[in-house]
């Protein structure tokens, strides 16, 4: 299966679209198990995500590489850093996280958002020049509880025409 | 639908329909370079946008907005008036088009004679000021910050039920833009479709917009046509067209389920983020549902209440579509959801054979939006494709008429099958697909680390 882009790109082969109010821009992101990485994200710079720790159900750890100079950082919640990462060498948490933005995002975004250039059957991690950078956990982490937030929404009272914008499309394949 | 009555509706122009959107295009293209550093092209689309409100409620607001903005001051009262004057022209798009389709279809449809309730008294500052920063930069102009400052906006409006709506807009179209970022950079824009949701978000952000309007109790029986899905990152909408049976006669009428999500609940998941297991059990089942005092909004909208419905006995949508379809009145359209994208018109489509991803009648053309199938359901683009009869949506976009399906008449491993994207409400039919499901849960881990870590 090969991955598209999540963004519409045919908008310019038919000139119609420039003028068409329905059609969604931004695909659904591909299905993966959410159960060791729940969230991962590119935003602020950053590849970032959180993993949930194999022993203790109640810890996560927050792993993130910036697209600037890919500083390398990991550590719990509770901004422990992560014992497995040490200098340019990556942690098991930073390489799930990625290999979960592959997963959700496609190998060929993810690498454009840190700026490297990778094969269609090579690692993004082995693209990159890391160095360890450690960053604080509080801002991924707010941003995965805010993330969680939304499960807790109650279902709306009555329809939401302003939906009629965002036709459901099929998952990229 | 017949051949004739589908050339009927692709032939005849629409007069004015020309006029009326090239004016559109002319603030969409302004809104694009942003309203902040006006060109002489852009104050000429004002102008024009102005001059076209000239006959209507709006001709003051309009020409007092259009003037100051051309002298080079913004403010939100402005940015109002320019967004009422768009959407006053595509309302009477909206109505011109719904008029072909009724006259197309041979369907009646009963006037709109309802006021809104009281507005919410909440307060919209923030979002509007967000979106009046938005039309000063432009959509070539916005970068990720200006995005990323519409979450907090986002997450007041989400945590207050009456502006749900509101929120769940903002959420969408800033997702979006984050998408497209760096926009500058895009050789083509979705004009149109941010011109829309920047102008639908301008007026759900007005303090004075209505609450809905009264609902009435109905009875009836309720034979469901098929479901239409909406879906964006953290929003799914199912909504069910249906007849509904009464005492008084069939009406048309629509039931809709919205939640919230996230971007990682995608594919048949979604269904199980609605907790309404007598709707959704009836669709998956194929039956009817008896409805005894379900609250009815005037636009033909029911808000469901699980408590008020029971199951009834198994309802072939097709049959619905054949029978009891052509005698059902639709309602009236509320006045502020008059806009080309609300058009979606039940219709039934029969003996045709498919070209280019088209049904041809008589040597006569619809084509099929298989964009809109969701993929939370087993209809396919290629289950269209060997499809026969189709239970679909007629709609509107984009300069033409196509046919959003919702169920088919199609051959599945050489038999005959029907196939409805809501097949899958109460779980994925298919052993492989509920396997996969199953697998993944995404919506029980999520929850799972909601409750121990949001809590903690
Ligand atoms: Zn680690």
């Amino acid at each position: 299966m090969g991955y598209k882009d999540p963004i519409m790109i045919d908008l310019g082969t038919d000139g119609d679209r420039e003028r068409c109010s329905g059609a969604t821009l931004v695909r659904p992101v591909r299905a993966r198990k959410l159960a060791k990485v729940p969230f991962v994200e590119l935003a602020d710079g950053r590849v970032q995500g959180v993993v949930s720790s194999g022993s203790d159900i109640a810890r996560v750890y927050v792993s993130s590489v910036t697209a600037d100079g890919h500083g390398l950082s990991c550590s719990t919640n509770n901004n422990r850093p992560c014992g497995g990462l040490s200098g340019p060498y990556a942690c098991k948490h930073l390489r799930a996280m990625l290999d979960e933005a592959v997963l959700q995002y496609g190998r060929e975004r993810v690498a454009r958002y840190l700026r490297v250039e990778v094969g269609a059957d090579s690692d993004v991690l082995g693209a990159l020049d890391p160095h360890h950078a450690p960053a604080p956990a509080a801002t991924v982490f707010s941003r995965f509880l805010r993330h969680l937030a939304y499960l807790e929404v109650p279902e709306a009272d009555g329809p939401v025409p302003e939906l009629q914008w965002f036709g459901a499309t099929r998952t990229a394949g | 639908m017949r051949g004739t009555q589908i050339g009927a509706l692709t032939d005849d122009a629409v007069p004015g329909l020309a006029e009326a959107l090239a004016v559109v295009d002319g603030l969409d293209d302004a809104l694009a370079n942003g309203l902040g550093r006006l060109g002489e092209p852009e104050r000429a689309a004002l102008a024009a946008l102005a001059a076209a409100a000239g006959a209507s409620p709006l001709a003051t607001a309009a020409a007092d907005a259009v003037a100051t903005l051309a002298a080079g001051t913004v403010a939100d009262e402005y940015l109002a008036a320019v967004a009422g004057a768009r959407a006053a022209l595509l309302g009477a798009v909206h109505d011109a088009l719904l008029a072909a389709a009724d006259t197309g279809t041979g369907r009646s449809r009963a006037e709109w004679d309802a006021t809104g309730g009281d507005s919410p008294g909440v307060p919209l500052a923030a979002a509007r000021s967000w979106l009046t920063e938005l039309a000063v930069t432009g959509w070539r102009g916005v970068g990720e910050d200006l995005v990323a400052a519409s979450a907090p906006v986002v997450a007041t409006l989400l945590a207050e039920p009456r502006t749900r709506r509101l929120a769940v807009l903002l959420d969408g179209f800033a997702a979006e833009l984050r998408a497209c970022t760096p926009i500058a950079t895009m050789e083509h824009l979705p004009y149109r479709r941010w011109g829309d949701l920047w102008s639908r978000a301008v007026l759900l952000a007005q303090d004075t917009w209505p609450g809905p309007p009264a609902a009435a109790p109905v009875s009836g029986r309720l034979l469901p046509l098929g479901v239409d899905v909406h879906e964006h990152a953290t929003a799914v909408q199912f909504e069910v067209h249906g007849v509904l049976e009464t005492a008084g006669g069939a009406r048309l009428v629509r039931v809709a389920a919205a939640a919230a999500k996230v971007d990682t609940i995608v594919g048949p998941a979604v269904w199980t983020l609605v907790d309404r297991p007598v709707l959704l059990g009836a669709l998956a089942a194929g039956r009817a549902l008896e409805l005894t005092d379900m609250p009815l909004l005037p636009g033909g909208d029911l808000l469901w209440r699980e408590d008020a419905a029971t199951p009834g006995e198994p309802a072939d949508p097709f049959t619905t579509a054949r029978l009891v379809l052509p005698e059902a009145t639709a309602a009236g359209v509320p006045p502020l959801d008059r806009h080309p994208v609300r058009i979606a018109e039940p219709v039934l489509l029969e003996d045709y054979t498919v070209t280019d991803h088209a049904a041809v009648l008589d040597g006569r053309a619809l084509p099929f939006d298989t964009d809109r199938l969701p993929g939370c359901g087993p209809l396919t683009p290629e289950l269209v494709a060997a499809s026969t009869a189709c239970i679909g949506l007629l709609r509107w976009d984009a300069g033409g008429w196509r046919v959003q399906p919702l169920a088919v008449r199609t051959t599945v491993k050489r038999k005959p099958a029907t196939v409805a994207t809501a097949d899958w409400a109460q779980g994925p039919t298919d052993p492989k697909v509920a396997k996969a499901e199953a697998r993944n849960d995404a919506v029980a881990v999520l929850r799972e680390r909601a409750g121990r870590l949001l809590r903690s």
